[in-house]
């Protein structure tokens, strides 16, 4: 079968290839027909593409090791769900990954808006199509998954640390992120190739937008976690370079969220916005060819390839475009209005945006640099930890508390006096926490200090910002205290889903801060019936097991944990010796207080043949309010996104009285 | 093989047509050109959206004020520009020829 998914991506290229041709040629002279051929070739280009992705996940469920990638990807012992995994696990299958999603995206968002935004969807039906045309380029002359060979008698095998559930929704959640960030950027150079640069280039992408950054937001978390429980080096995220491929977009497209609202609210910040898109776009797919092109050494870069050059030259081609269609359209992209007083909302998410765009650059920088000292010396010089570190408090502090400043401060100016009586409260509390927590030794460590003290004032600003709404909407005539609530928040599911996603980041934060600057570690080499302290836990080593698993030997060392004179039961760190691939894997015992939110988090660094184990142990607290925030920003996220039928209406009356179709 | 061919040529056709559809539905239309908006059209969107605009901050801002986010001193400062910017927007969309209601953007 491997003719037919060679064929159905052939379609897709044709079909793409057709798309951008037509369409762009459609929307130049104006030829309806033609313009809705074209969007029925993108339409059609994701049926042709699904056709492909069914044809290799037949494949691989059906071990056809005649297909070189099912053979390096996978072996018969493989798990069914981890062989399903292989699909984005390899290079070629991630890139038809891309397009799958691409496609469906592409076609989604033109079937829901080609009514409504009809004279602008007929110029971003091109730009679609001519990303999809190099992904499905990249497929049929570069990397296709569906090169054939004689068939061996198994597989290679799955890289080991790939062999975890994570890996069933981090990758495919990235790349929805990744992906979607392409939907505004579409209808930005759709907008401003039509010249339609009124709001339902902003409408039309809204959702998508929020989609993709949330997918984005909470595949990064995901992964974070994997790399805690599965990579077994005592950390979630090291600032490696694949790691830091996802966090730029998503940090360019937080600032777009921010900024945009000051478009819609005030007509300002056009140029940027589009600039912001343009960024957004750009680094998911610089991230794309960062995780695929094995240009870096990375824990993430299982891949070595020849894509790295096609992808560079792409993102140049995008960058030159694009910067010059916003060149071409600056005059319409200039605002009547300005900005009124440094001290007012626009002005505090404006600040935001600059902060976000430091710590983006910043980290391109960090990630960029060695590349560069490679080319230019001849040896890559590695920014290390304190690099990303610096940077993170520099940028990343006044950015927390900006969180909390931002949303209380009117729109277009504010007083002083008026400052000072809104913010007493957060103030105090923050201030008191400060203190409190400067007694409690938390002095130890200056930038977890100040994070703790932002954070309760960002979490006073929220609870003040509910309980006032709810009072207000109570006395507007709610009937009960819920009732006010919800009727609060669905008023505004934009403004208070934010302030849920803030107090998520918030959680992060403290998090973040807890794990990394009040941690402690603790190693030791143990015989049978040794001991070992860290903090208020006692580890006693009972014994070393070993179990044969279907695709791996399993050597476990049992450790009876007490605190202070409580027992807490057992716990089991190891590793895993994987026998296909012939690789060895750290398997950690973690053992997390649900009240504290603290691990103890155990690494089985050597195992000796004679059953001694050198044990590096870590306590973590608070490192549970990290994927807390996970399911927190993730309900921000859902009530932001939830549709809003009033919202709805008035854009419905808006549109029919300009003759345009009362959907969308 | 075999099979794998014609289930790629079937694909092939049936993309095809779908591309093909708008002319096999339409032969000899009346128009194919594309409907676009008129300046008039245009004009008058970029309105509404300035009504809907000043609707919404004069919205916020009351509701502010109410919650105890903007304090009497700002409300006083900003209301009477934000009703003037209403004001203006509806009369530059009364002036306009065949405008909706004014009030088509309340909720």
């Amino acid at each position: 079968m491997s003719e037919l998914g060679r064929a159905a991506l052939l379609v897709t290229l044709g079909l793409s290839a057709y798309a951008v041709i037509a369409g762009a040629y459609a929307a130049h002279v104006g030829r309806r027909r033609l313009a809705r051929s074209a969007q029925n070739a993108l339409v059609a280009s994701f049926v042709s593409t699904a056709v492909a992705a069914a044809v290799l996940v037949a494949a691989l469920l059906r071990n056809d090791f005649s297909f070189e990638y099912v053979a390096r990807t996978t072996s018969r012992a493989l798990p069914t769900a981890y062989t399903l995994s292989a699909f984005w696990g390899g290079q070629e299958g991630s890139l038809l990954l891309w397009l799958l999603i691409l496609t469906g995206f592409g076609a989604a968002a033109v079937s829901i808006n080609r009514a409504w935004a009809r004279d602008l969807i007929v110029w971003v039906v091109p730009v679609f199509a001519a990303v999809s045309t190099f992904f499905a380029l990249l497929l049929v002359a570069v990397a296709s998954p569906f090169t054939t060979q004689p068939t061996p008698a198994d597989g290679a095998g799955m890289t080991p640390s790939l062999q975890n559930p994570y890996m069933l929704a981090h990758p495919p959640l990235l790349y929805l992120g990744y992906v979607g960030l392409t939907v505004p950027f579409a209808f930005a150079m759709g907008a401003l190739l039509s010249g339609k640069l009124d709001e339902r280039w902003l409408i039309a992408t809204r959702r998508w937008t929020l989609f993709a950054w949330t997918a984005l937001g909470i595949g990064q978390l995901l992964g974070s976690h994997w790399a805690y429980v599965e990579v077994g080096w005592g950390g979630y995220y090291a600032w490696d370079p694949v790691e830091n491929a996802a966090l730029m977009p998503w940090l360019a497209a937080t600032a777009f969220l921010h900024s945009v609202m000051i478009q819609e609210k005030r007509g300002m910040l056009k140029i940027w916005n589009v600039l912001l898109v343009i960024l957004a776009f750009s680094l998911a797919l610089f991230g794309t060819f960062l995780t695929r092109s094995g240009v870096v050494n990375s824990i993430h870069s299982f891949t070595q390839s020849s894509i790295g050059p096609w992808f560079l030259g792409f993102i140049a081609v995008v960058v030159a475009v694009s910067l010059g269609v916003v060149i071409w359209r600056l005059p319409q992209l200039r605002s009547t209005t300005k900005l009124e007083s440094p001290i007012s909302r626009e002005a505090a998410f404006l600040y935001n945006n600059l902060l976000l765009l430091a710590l983006c650059l910043a980290i391109l920088w960090g990630v960029v640099y060695p590349m560069l000292s490679e080319a230019v010396r001849g040896e890559a010089v590695v920014l290390g930890r304190s690099y990303y570190d610096f940077f993170l408090r520099a940028f990343g502090l006044p950015l927390l508390l900006l969180m909390g400043v931002g949303p209380l401060i009117a729109w277009r100016r504010a007083s002083l006096k008026s400052l000072g009586t809104t913010f007493r409260w957060p103030t105090i509390v923050a201030i008191v926490t400060g203190v409190a927590l400067l007694f409690l030794g938390a002095g130890r460590s200056i930038p977890g200090l100040v994070a703790y003290t932002f954070s309760a004032f960002v979490l006073a600003t929220i609870v003040m910002e509910f309980a006032r709404g709810t009072r207000a909407r109570k006395a507007l005539g709610a009937s009960s205290w819920p009732g006010a609530f919800t009727s609060l928040v669905s008023r505004n599911r934009r403004r208070y889903g934010g302030y849920v996603v803030h107090a998520a980041i918030v959680l992060f934060a403290i998090g973040v801060a807890g794990s990394s600057a009040f941690d402690s570690v603790a190693e030791a080499k143990l015989a049978r019936g040794e001991s070992m302290r860290i903090g208020d836990y006692t580890l006693v080593y009972r014994s070393l097991s070993e179990r044969e698993a279907s695709n791996a030997t399993e050597i476990r060392a049992t450790l009876g944990v007490r605190r202070g004179d409580r027992d807490l039961g057992t716990l089991q760190a190891g590793k895993n010796a994987y026998t296909i691939e012939q690789q060895v894997s750290n398997e950690v015992g973690i053992r997390s207080d649900r009240l504290t939110g603290e691990d103890l988090f155990v690494i089985a660094e050597q195992i000796d043949p004679n059953g001694t184990v050198y044990f590096r142990v870590f306590v973590k607290p608070l490192v549970n309010l990290i994927w807390l925030a996970g399911l927190v920003f993730l309900l921000g996220s859902v009530i932001t996104l939830w549709p809003d039928r009033r919202e709805q209406r008035r854009l419905v009356a808006r549109a029919s009285t300009v003759g345009l179709p009362a959907t969308r | 093989m075999t099979l794998a061919l014609v289930l790629a040529a079937a694909l092939a056709v049936a993309c095809v047509v779908v591309v093909a559809l708008p002319f096999l539905r339409e032969p000899e239309p009346e128009s194919d050109s594309l409907d676009d908006l008129d300046e008039g059209e245009r004009h008058r969107l970029e309105l509404l959206e300035a009504r809907d605009r000043a609707l919404a901050a004069l919205r916020e801002l009351e509701f502010d004020h109410r919650t105890g986010t903007v304090s009497d001193e700002d409300y006083r400062g900003q209301v009477g520009v934000l009703r003037r910017d209403v004001a203006t927007a509806l009369q530059e969309l009364e002036r306009e020829p065949g405008e909706g209601r004014p009030g088509d953007g309340r909720n």
